[in-house]
C-alpha cells in the first residue's frame, strides 16, 4: 500500500451566523509536504486551520485524517456536530497545533506542559514521556529551561517550548497558527528556524503565515486564500513567481 | 489562670461542634458552589435557570431567616408528609430533624450560593487560549477541567473563597439558636449561669479569632501554591 494521505479536506465551508468565511476549501497532502496558507487578515486562513483539528466545526466538508473521516451529525438545533466525541479526541491527538499565542499552560513548567498530553492522552509511560520530552526540548535548543515556567521566558522560548509539546505527540500533521506573529521580530528568525528544520526532517506540517519568505524557502505548496476561496495555488514558484490571479499579484506587490 | 468555672469541658465540646459544623458546611458549600457555576455557565436553560434562582434566592434572604425556616419549617413539612403518607399508604415514616444536620445543610445551602458567584467570576477568568489548547491536544472534557480548568481558576477564585470561609466560620454561630450545643450556646448558658458575660464570650471571640487567623495563613499559603508560574507586578 502506499503512504496515505495524512490529510486531505474536500470542500470545506464554514459560516459565522450569516457571516459565510470558507467557501470551499480542498486541501491533499502528503507525507511531509509543508503546506504554507497566505492571504490577508480575514480571508479564512487561521478558521480554514481550526476547522482541520475541530476547534471549529465546518458547516461542511470532509475531513481525513490517515484515512479516517471525521463524522459528523446534527443537533437538535440542526447544527453539524462531530458525531462521536472519542473520534474528535483521537483525531485531534495526531494534529497538533502551534498556537499564536503560545498557549502553554501557564501553571505547569515547560517540562510539564510538555509531558501532560503525552502521558494523559497517549497513555505514553512518564519515564519514557520525561525522555521524548527532554529529547524535543534539545532539538529546539531550550533544554536548560525545563523547569521555567512559561512567563519566565521570552516570547521566542515560549513558542519554542510549544513546539515541543507539539512534537512530544509525534502527531501525523503539526498545525501551525501563525506561529510567529505574536513575537518580537528579533525572536521570529529563532521560531523559524526550528520549523525549517522541522520541515527539512520530513514532517507534514500546515502553517499559516505571514512570513513570506518562509512560504517561499520551505513550504512545498503554497494556498492562497482571499475571501474564503482559494485564490492560487500551487509550489511556491509558481504562486509567487508566476501567479494567475490579479489578487495574488496585489497581494505579493509592496504597498507603501 | 483562666477559671472557667467546671465549664471547661463543655466549651470545649462546643469548640469541637463549631469546627465540625464549619468544616462540613464549607465540603458542602464547595461542592455547590462548582455545581451552581457549572450550571450558570451552562448552555443548557433549564440548569442556568435553576443555579440562578438558587443563588437570587439565598442571597436575598437573611441567614437566621432560611436557618429558622429551614429548621422549624423543615420539621413542619416533614410532619405534613409523615400524616400523609400514612393516610394515603398507611406507612410509617417519619425522622426528626437533626440540629447538626440542619445546621450544615443550611450554612452549606446558603454559602453555595456565595461559592457560586465566587467561581463563576473565576471561571470566566481563566483564558481561552489555555481551555483550547487543552482541546487542541484531545484531552477529554473531565481531563481539561481537572488539569487545566481547576487549577487556573482556583488562583482566581481563592481570595474569594477565603473571604466566603471566613464569614462561614462566624456564621456558624448561628446554629445556637436552633439548638445546637456548638461554643456559642455554651457560653451563654455559662454566662447566664454564672453572671458573668466577660468571663465566657471573651474565650470564645479569642477562639474564633484563632481559628480565623490561622486560616488566614493557610489561605496564603494555598494562594502561593496556586500563584505558581505567574509573575506578580509589584
Amino acid at each position: 500500500m502506499a503512504d496515505q494521505a495524512p490529510l486531505i479536506c474536500r470542500d470545506i465551508h464554514k459560516t459565522f451566523d450569516q457571516l459565510q468565511v470558507l467557501k470551499g476549501i480542498s486541501l491533499e497532502t502528503r507525507k511531509g509536504d509543508v503546506v504554507s496558507l497566505i492571504g490577508s487578515s480575514g480571508s479564512g486562513k487561521s478558521t480554514f486551520l481550526r476547522c482541520i483539528n475541530l476547534l471549529e466545526t465546518p458547516t461542511s466538508g470532509d475531513i481525513i485524517v490517515h484515512g479516517d473521516p471525521i463524522r459528523f451529525t446534527n443537533n437538535r438545533k440542526g447544527e453539524r456536530i462531530p458525531a462521536d466525541n472519542k473520534q474528535v479526541e483521537l483525531i485531534r491527538a495526531k494534529l497538533s497545533m502551534v498556537f499564536q499565542s503560545f498557549n502553554l499552560w501557564s501553571h505547569m513548567t515547560v517540562l510539564e506542559n510538555i509531558i501532560e498530553a503525552p502521558i494523559h492522552v497517549l497513555k505514553v509511560p512518564k519515564k519514557e514521556a520525561i525522555e521524548r520530552a527532554e529529547a524535543y526540548l534539545n532539538k529546539v535548543g531550550i533544554y536548560e529551561r525545563k523547569d521555567y515556567y512559561p512567563a519566565q521566558m521570552s516570547g521566542g522560548q515560549q513558542q519554542r517550548a510549544a513546539i515541543a509539546r507539539a512534537l512530544a505527540m509525534e502527531p501525523e500533521v503539526m498545525l501551525f497558527d501563525e506561529p510567529t506573529s505574536a513575537l518580537d521580530p528579533e525572536l521570529v528568525g529563532e521560531v523559524l528556524k526550528v520549523m525549517q528544520s522541522l520541515a527539512e526532517e520530513g514532517r507534514t506540517m500546515i502553517v499559516v503565515t505571514h512570513e513570506m519568505a518562509f512560504a517561499r524557502d520551505v513550504s512545498s505548496q503554497v494556498l492562497f486564500l482571499h475571501q474564503g476561496v482559494i485564490e492560487e495555488q500551487g509550489t511556491p514558484e509558481k504562486v509567487f513567481d508566476h501567479p494567475d490571479s490579479e489578487r495574488m499579484k496585489q497581494f505579493l506587490a509592496p504597498n507603501f | 489562670m483562666l477559671d472557667l468555672k467546671g465549664y471547661g469541658p463543655a466549651l470545649m465540646e462546643g469548640a469541637v461542634v463549631t469546627i465540625e459544623l464549619a468544616f462540613l458546611s464549607l465540603a458542602l458549600s464547595v461542592a455547590l458552589g462548582l455545581l451552581g457555576a457549572s450550571a450558570k455557565l451552562s448552555q443548557n436553560r433549564l440548569a442556568k435557570g435553576v443555579a440562578t434562582t438558587y443563588t437570587t434566592l439565598i442571597r436575598g434572604v437573611p441567614d437566621l431567616v432560611m436557618m429558622l425556616l429551614f429548621y422549624y419549617g423543615g420539621q413542619v413539612a416533614v410532619n405534613m408528609l409523615s400524616d400523609y403518607i400514612w393516610e394515603a399508604y398507611e406507612i410509617d415514616f417519619f425522622f426528626q430533624f437533626d440540629p447538626f444536620i440542619s445546621g450544615v445543610v443550611t450554612i452549606g445551602l446558603i454559602f453555595g450560593a456565595y461559592m457560586t458567584e465566587t467561581f463563576r467570576g473565576a471561571f470566566l477568568a481563566v483564558e481561552k487560549g489555555q481551555i483550547e489548547a487543552a482541546r487542541a491536544y484531545g484531552f477529554t472534557r473531565f481531563h481539561t477541567f481537572r488539569r487545566i480548568m481547576l487549577p487556573q481558576m482556583m488562583r482566581h477564585a481563592l481570595p474569594g473563597l477565603g473571604n466566603n470561609w471566613q464569614v462561614l466560620l462566624k456564621t456558624t454561630a448561628l446554629v445556637s439558636i436552633i439548638g445546637l450545643t456548638d461554643m456559642v450556646r455554651v457560653a451563654e448558658e455559662a454566662a447566664k449561669a454564672e453572671r458573668m458575660p466577660f468571663h465566657f464570650f471573651i474565650p470564645v471571640a479569642f477562639v474564633y479569632l484563632a481559628l480565623t487567623a490561622g486560616s488566614e495563613l493557610f489561605i496564603k499559603w494555598l494562594d502561593k501554591r496556586a500563584n505558581v508560574g505567574v509573575v506578580q507586578g509589584s
